[in-house]
């Protein structure tokens, strides 16, 4: 007999050593997440896909499914937290979507529309980051930057290159690219690369596309990220 | 006549763009005409706000002194104070020089910049004076409802004020939620 797991109260069956993320996702069930890509190691920063385990609060990005769990997901406290958590990745960085190449085709802004974020509750620290325009097809805009790693990862487990890594911590901790300029242009990446795609906001973008596909017909403008998630990460999992 | 609610409306450091928008509900205006009447707004020039307004509705940020003194006008007056846009919601594309240290962005302007005639920079008492940053409203005064979008549609405009009229809670469907 299948082993299984409740998520908010439904029965879904687990393989040993599936994450609760990975056994949701396969059962057709959306946790919200920024840092999880089916794809790579967990790495458990954003706290978005926190559930509640038994009660008590679980990262179900890194938390393995284990028999007889009762799970909550998709309940009004959690998603407010994920609300808070969102606005602080908002103020801490420098999101002026409106001038954003990425508007409508990015996850963090996609999870705040799917969790109805209307504003940004907290002060905003408009604090000063850099921009990378050297590479002659990727620009990095640090403004973007969340901290998920998901390009660091892309980059040394996919590409096998290693063209980024996350230096200092707290409010000093940034992106660091791998070369003795500190530059992209004096990296190997290529715009083929994993890590050049993989990036859940506008902080890594492919230049000369920005505007092929028109805002208001964009990935996100008229589907959630719930069912963009499931489908494509399915479509994941089975490679 | 008397007991139309009255709704105030104003530009701090946005565009226009927001009231623009709002005018974009087209014929819905006469149908609004007939619950509510404007007190302090560029649509009717009235200067300043009423002691009984029931809805201010805010667009842009605030980036002078004189943005902050009606902000407060506002807040004062209106029992629903609503931040109408990206501007006001997150400071928008004005706070973009928050970047740039406010004497240099005036020095671009007013003595550096390309075609500048008896380059001086404004300084007379009449003008408001620049805060150093663009703010959001909601770091200045207490914020009721917030309608984002670059700007937010007519039809976001039009939800929120027909719930609101009715005495319903507002809330925005998925699809009028856009930042951009
Ligand atoms: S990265 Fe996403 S949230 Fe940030 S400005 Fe761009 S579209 Fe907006
Ligand atoms: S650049 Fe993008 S992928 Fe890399 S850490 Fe920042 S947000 Fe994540
Ligand atoms: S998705 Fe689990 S912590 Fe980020």
């Amino acid at each position: 007999m299948a082993k299984t797991i409740t998520i908010d109260g439904v029965n879904i069956p687990y393989e040993e050593g599936q994450t609760i993320i990975e056994a949701a996702t396969t059962a057709g069930i959306y946790i919200p997440h920024l840092c999880h890509h089916p794809e790579f190691t967990p790495h458990g920063s954003c706290k978005l896909c926190t559930v509640k385990v038994n009660g008590r609060n679980c990262s179900a990005c890194t938390f393995p499914a284990m028999e007889g769990q009762e799970v909550i997901n998709n309940a009004k406290d959690l998603n407010d937290d994920r609300q808070k958590i969102t606005q602080m990745l908002f103020v801490e960085g420098n999101h002026f979507c409106p001038s954003c190449e990425k508007t409508g085709n990015c996850q963090l802004q996609a999870v705040a529309y799917h969790l109805n974020m209307l504003d940004d509750h907290f002060p905003l620290f408009y604090q000063h980051r850099e921009m990378d325009a050297s590479h002659a097809d990727i620009l990095i805009d640090h403004n973007r930057c969340i901290f998920c790693t998901l390009c660091v990862r892309a980059s040394h487990a996919h590409d096998g290159k290693d063209v980024f890594a996350i230096s200092g911590r707290g409010i000093n901790k940034h992106l660091i690219v791998n070369s003795e300029s500190g530059l992209l242009k004096d990296t190997n990446m290529a715009a083929t690369d994993k890590a050049a795609h993989i990036c859940p906001t506008g902080a890594i973008l492919i230049k000369h596309t920005a505007y092929q596909v028109p805002i208001g017909e964009r990935l996100y403008d008229h589907q959630q990220i719930d069912q963009v998630s499931l489908n494509t990460e399915l479509v994941d999992h089975d490679k | 006549m008397t007991n139309k609610i009255r709704v105030a409306t104003t530009s701090l450091a946005g565009c226009f763009g927001c009231h623009m928008s709002f005018l974009d509900i087209d014929e819905r205006i006469l149908e609004l005409a007939e619950v509510v009447v404007f007190d302090r707004s560029p649509i009717t020039d009235i200067e300043h706000c009423s002691a009984d307004c029931d809805i201010g509705l805010i667009e842009g940020g605030v980036c002078n002194s004189e943005n902050v003194h009606t902000l407060r006008e506002f807040r004062k007056n209106c029992k629903i104070l609503v931040a109408v846009g990206a501007c006001a919601i997150n400071g928008g594309l004005p706070a973009m020089r928050n970047f740039i240290p406010l004497e240099e962005c005036l020095n671009e302007a007013y003595i550096n910049g390309i075609g500048v005639e008896n380059a001086q920079i404004p300084s007379d008492p009449e003008l408001p004076l620049l805060l150093d940053k663009v703010r959001p409203i909601h770091e200045v005064v207490k914020v009721d409802y917030f309608l984002p979008g670059c700007p937010p549609s007519a039809d976001v405009f039009w939800k929120f004020l027909t719930d609101l009229i009715a005495g319903r809670e507002p809330s925005l469907p998925y699809e009028l939620v856009h930042y951009d």
